[in-house]
């Protein structure tokens, strides 16, 4: 089989053993929920529901607004409490619009949802609405809404379908659980995924440090058609354009989606969302999350309702060894951090880590000696400390012309530095100077051509003006003239 | 509320520290041997130029107000002192330690910027500087042989470093290889009449029974450290490689046309500098290209200019000048030879979309 040569990536130590040992458990209702009204990428969802008002579990509670967006659907039967703003999973810490939600422990589900009796005879359109109105986003934690990628895949349509079990962050074991104790969900999920967006093939990329999911996957996934390929454990083996290249050989253009060239990745535990809303009637109102990093007393993973407290699920979960140098949510390289623990699970957390000090780096930044060391380890072919130089130094557009657009963030550059230099911050930095500066240009462009429309109509109105008057003085001298002449 | 803090929060255990102490350990082997060659005058050179290399760095980091403790802890001044100390004569005089380490710290280093902004290597720059400004001094060559029938003990070591050429007794100076092949050749005499009477064997000069600087003497101590810091990862094999293939190639043909005149690639690649260089020095990351095909075209550059030096130029060995001329094109080298970024043509532009009907 074609294998292209995958360019560099590092190897950061897994940690998974910490918590990928034990099953996963099924996390309680806590005492309130926060459902914040973005989970996603996209316009925030629009509540409609009221306050004091009862839901039941599985309820839509609020709806996708705009072409992309996600709906928030109640993850357990209860009370609306309250309708206000709570702190959002983002390291500023800022707060964001969360429906409170009090659950009364009947878990009464919303009969309106039923499962689909042959999901697979439905139209695909019609799997896309469906996925689309169960609230699925990337579970991976990109959390693009699920629908939309798949609806624009069918439209352009695309040729190979791939499952993501690449799990490539440290830590996280929340995708490997999944797949070792439901291997016949994902598979299911991926199947009815291929016929939403009439993919010719599913190709799943498990990598090769998780060799029990990479058995239980296979054993599933024997006579449906589904191709299960091992790839090797190196960080960013899950990032979109990399797995792709490793599973189809394709080199995804620049500046194209994967769906130009025919191909839709999607991860493993979307997958299994997508096989709970056709075929168990259920929503997204839950999802698998890794728990772990030294400062915790006991790690593994657990199925959690959407809306729970951190702090909550913690406490009841684990408690901490000793105080954490730094919470995040995610993984090491590329998670956030985290405010504090007031913080609800969302769509897109895939792991809560309380890491020690000895687990994250607390070194100054120190000279760049150009080992080129984050050269070597770029998977993207980019030159990480020319571009950091030329930011430093505000040429940004210098460091655009180096690539900076191709820069995919998985701060493997950051990871290698032996001087500690903050690369891909710099990186996003410039991206977010050069996104604003962008804008700046068009408000820009727009009020000049607005200036000058206006110019354009003053000129205008007074030639018209001019036109007017002068065809009343004409008017005006025709009629003395042809008062005049009859005499 | 603290600052909040960008991923990733894992780091890799990789600090500039730990490499340099693995660079002096690669070092170690060839450097202990040559000190057991050499005798005290060579430990007492070597000793004050890590000295003098760690003071010079003190001072100018202070003038330049820089934190001292943080950049003397790197290990960088010691490691640069150290490849200079292998590069100058075994028994030169102590004040060539300070002049040495004062242009390769204070000014090739710490005047361009301190530690990765420099544009030359600094100890080959400043060798350079030294051979120019102290020709006699710097060409003071030490017979082993001589040193092994009677060695200097602590206080004629001591006066043999702290008095100059004045104290180096008769009867222990030699010519290296380089040098004898250069006058012979340039008086007519073919290169084998020549080998034959300095009585060559190439295993001489892995075992470093020829006269040279502190550091040439031993090719197979200085490879067995290049291959450790290969090993560890700590170097990469393009620049070595690109050095040996281009000293030892162009060589090579050249003596196969004429043997007489000219000696072969083995010659060249064991005598001199060259090891050292290939190891220690065109694989200084601060002076050399970011790219492997860049490194690969630096390094053979390097070994050509060399070849080219020694066998064409005034000079009996080229190294510190190849090296040095071949810094100052850095610049242009990561200029034109770029990765191809995913995704993209190598002139930048994306790559045309294929519908992905590969089987």
């Amino acid at each position: 089989m074609f294998s292209p040569r995958l360019r560099g990536g590092v190897h950061p130590p897994g940690h998974k053993e910490l918590s990928n040992a034990s099953p996963i458990r099924r996390f309680p209702m806590a005492e309130r929920l926060y459902l914040p009204l973005q989970q996603h990428l996209g316009a925030p969802a629009t509540p409609i529901v009221k306050v004091g008002e009862r839901v039941r579990k599985g309820q839509l509670v609020a709806s996708s607004q705009g072409t992309v967006s996600a709906p928030v659907h109640a993850p357990t039967s209860g009370v609306v409490r309250a309708l206000a703003e709570h702190t959002a999973p983002h390291p500023s810490g800022l707060p964001v619009l969360a429906i409170t939600l009090e659950p009364d422990g009947r878990e009464e589900w919303d009969p309106s949802l039923a499962p689909v009796s042959d999901p697979l005879a439905l139209p695909p359109e019609e799997l896309c609405l469906r996925i689309g109105s169960a609230g699925i986003v990337g579970l991976g934690g990109a959390t693009f809404p699920a629908a939309v990628k798949l609806g624009s895949s069918l439209k352009r349509g695309v040729d190979t379908l791939i499952l993501n079990g690449g799990e490539c962050e440290p830590y996280l074991t929340c995708d490997d659980r999944l797949m070792r104790e439901e291997p016949g969900n994902i598979i299911r999920g991926a199947l009815l995924m291929q016929h939403a967006v009439q993919a010719r093939r599913v190709i799943v990329g498990i990598e090769d440090n998780k060799p029990q999911a990479l058995a239980a996957i296979r054993k599933a996934a024997e006579g449906q058609g589904v191709e299960v390929r091992s790839v090797p454990s190196r960080y960013p083996m899950g990032s979109q354009k990399q797995l792709v290249q490793l599973l189809t050989g394709i080199e995804l253009p620049a500046m194209s989606r994967a769906a130009d060239s025919g191909v839709l990745m999607h991860n493993v535990a979307t997958a299994r969302a997508v096989y709970q809303a056709l075929c168990q009637g259920r929503p997204l109102i839950s999802r698998v999350v890794t728990l772990s990093g030294q400062a915790l007393t006991h790690q593994g993973n657990w199925e959690v309702p959407l809306g729970t407290p951190a702090s909550y699920l913690i406490n009841y979960a684990s408690g901490f060894d000793c105080a954490p140098a730094r919470l995040i949510m995610g993984g090491p390289m590329m998670g956030i951090q985290l405010p504090d623990l007031n913080v609800p699970v969302i769509k897109g957390t895939s792991g809560i880590l309380a890491l020690t000090r000895k687990e994250i780096n607390t070194d100054e930044p120190g000279p760049c000696v150009r080992c080129a060391g984050c050269v070597r380890a770029c998977p993207m072919g980019l030159q990480p400390l020319e571009m950091a130089a030329n930011i430093r130094n505000g040429d940004f557009e210098k460091a655009r012309s180096l690539g900076l657009d191709d820069c995919v963030g998985c701060g493997a550059c950051s990871y290698i530095c032996p001087a500690s230099l903050p690369l891909v911050h710099l990186f996003n930095y410039a991206k977010g100077e050069l996104a604003s500066r962008q804008r700046e240009a068009r408000k820009m462009e727009k009020t000049r051509a607005l200036a000058q429309r206006r110019e354009e109509r003053l000129v205008r109105q007074a030639r018209e003006r001019e036109e007017l008057m002068a065809a009343r003085r004409a008017a005006a001298a025709r009629k003395a003239a042809g008062e005049e002449s009859p005499s | 509320m603290n600052q909040p803090i960008h991923g990733p929060h894992a780091h890799s255990s990789a600090q500039l520290g730990a490499l340099m102490l693995q660079v002096m350990l690669a070092l170690a082997p060839a450097t202990l041997y040559s000190f057991w060659l050499y005798g005290w005058p060579a430990f007492n050179l070597w000793l004050l130029c890590l000295v003098l290399a760690l003071f010079w760095e003190a001072l100018f980091l202070a003038l330049f107000h820089k934190p001292v403790g943080a950049h003397l802890k790197d290990g960088s001044a010691t490691v640069t002192a150290w490849i200079m100390a292998l590069c100058l004569p075994p028994w030169a005089p102590w004040w060539l330690a300070v002049v040495g380490t004062f242009l390769a710290i204070a000014i090739i280093k710490q005047i361009f910027g301190g530690l990765g902004q420099n544009v030359f290597n600094p100890a080959m720059a400043a060798r350079v500087m030294l051979l120019i400004a102290f020709p006699v001094e710097m060409t003071t060559w030490i017979a082993p042989e001589a040193v092994a029938i009677s060695p200097p003990d602590i206080t004629s070591g001591l006066a043999i470093t702290f008095q100059g050429l004045s104290a180096l007794p008769d009867g222990y100076s030699g010519a290296t290889l380089l040098d004898a092949v250069k006058n012979q050749s340039a008086q007519g005499d073919p290169v084998s009449a020549t080998l034959s009477h300095l009585d060559y064997r190439p295993t001489d000069a892995i075992i470093g029974l020829r006269g040279g600087s502190l550091g040439e003497s031993t090719s197979a101590l200085l490879l067995l450290g290049g291959l450790y810091l290969l090993w560890r990862r700590v170097i990469t094999w393009q620049a070595p490689l690109g050095l040996l293939l281009g000293a030892a190639v162009p060589a090579a043909g050249l003596s196969l046309a004429a043997p007489e005149s000219y000696p072969g690639g083995v010659f060249h690649l064991l005598a001199g500098g060259l090891m050292l260089a290939a190891f220690f020095i065109v694989t200084d990351p601060v002076t050399a290209p970011i790219t492997a095909r860049g490194r690969f075209v630096f390094g053979l550059g390097c070994g050509l200019l060399t070849w080219l030096i020694r066998t064409f130029g005034n000079y009996p060995e080229g190294v510190a000048f190849a090296v040095m001329l071949m810094n100052s094109t850095v610049p242009l080298i990561d200029r034109y030879i770029k990765p191809r970024i995913y995704g993209r043509t190598r002139k930048g532009d994306p790559l045309p979309i294929t519908e992905g009907r590969t089987s």
